[in-house]
């Protein structure tokens, strides 16, 4: 089958599914995606900078010997930054699992980048980490591939 | 420096292939339709049945404590960004995995995305 046709049929698959009795119509099912991708866009930046400031209480991490590295361990399970860390990127983890369940991969990753952003945005005015030019040209152009990205259809597969 | 690399080639390879193994453990099961707390817990005890779930679990706890790792040696602002090669790694397993058709525009925005990373990758020191 060429990809032509295949994207013709895709598209119809798209714009079929589900009347009312199969869980909403096809702006219904991009509003759901997009509600969660933004879930997903704030809890994981959230985790990444609560996991960062916790390491930072709790010292670098060695891996010289076995029992070098399990100390650690009883430290970054006290920490309460690290728990609630933990506690945004499990809410991350369920909302990005759900749209996954309908939405390709390869299209509901990329928009997740967009928490790059926020996260060196937070590194930079909470965590006072220095970010130098250089590192805001890459954010940046990694923001500017999600925007590439995220204007494609959410799903190019067939229902299983 | 060989430390980091290997904490990052573990974010990236695990973290993706966790995430990879978890979709096809959600694909598997369908579409989420009902979001009461109650229907989601029953979706979570389904989804613990696929065996590709359990594997995906095991995968990202792997990527998460690598994340640990990393994060105790360098700061936030250059973890994560560092971490976005995992969108190649996403848009590669999205296509030879998962059967994924990616479009040249997303091939051009993970391109962008690999650009950006490099940038970040030395703006280290």
């Amino acid at each position: 089958m060429s990809s032509s046709k295949l994207a013709i049929e895709n598209r119809e698959d798209m714009l079929q599914i589900e009347g009312p009795h199969h869980g909403g119509s096809y702006s219904g099912r991009h509003f759901k995606t997009y509600f969660l991708i933004l879930l997903v866009v704030i809890f994981s930046p959230l985790g990444n900078v609560l996991l960062g400031a916790g390491m930072k209480e709790v010292g670098p991490m060695t891996f010289h010997t076995v029992s070098e590295f399990l100390d650690v361990f009883p430290r970054v399970f006290t920490s309460g930054a690290i728990w609630l860390g933990i506690a945004s990127l499990f809410a991350h983890f369920i909302s990005y699992m759900l749209v996954l369940s309908w939405a390709d991969f390869s299209y509901a990753q990329p928009p997740t980048a967009m928490g790059i952003v926020i996260v060196t945005l937070l590194g930079h005015f909470v965590l006072h980490e220095t970010v130098t030019p250089l590192r805001w040209i890459g954010v940046f152009l990694i923001f500017l591939g999600v925007f590439v990205v995220g204007h494609t259809p959410p799903r190019t597969t067939e229902h299983h | 420096m060989l430390k980091e690399l290997v904490l990052l080639f573990l974010i990236v390879f695990a973290g993706t292939g966790g995430e990879l193994c978890v979709t096809r453990a959600m694909k598997q099961i369908g579409e989420v339709k009902d979001f009461r707390p109650v229907a989601l817990v029953r979706t979570i005890i389904r989804v613990l049945g696929v065996g590709w779930m359990w594997l995906g679990v095991a995968l990202m706890a792997v990527a998460f404590f690598s994340l640990l790792g990393m994060l105790s040696l360098e700061n936030v602002s250059f973890v994560v960004p560092v971490a976005a090669l995992n969108y190649v790694a996403g848009a590669l397993g999205g296509k030879f995995f998962l059967g994924e058709r990616v479009t040249g525009q997303r091939w051009a925005g993970v391109f962008l995305i690999c650009i950006g990373v490099t940038c970040v990758f030395f703006s280290r020191r």
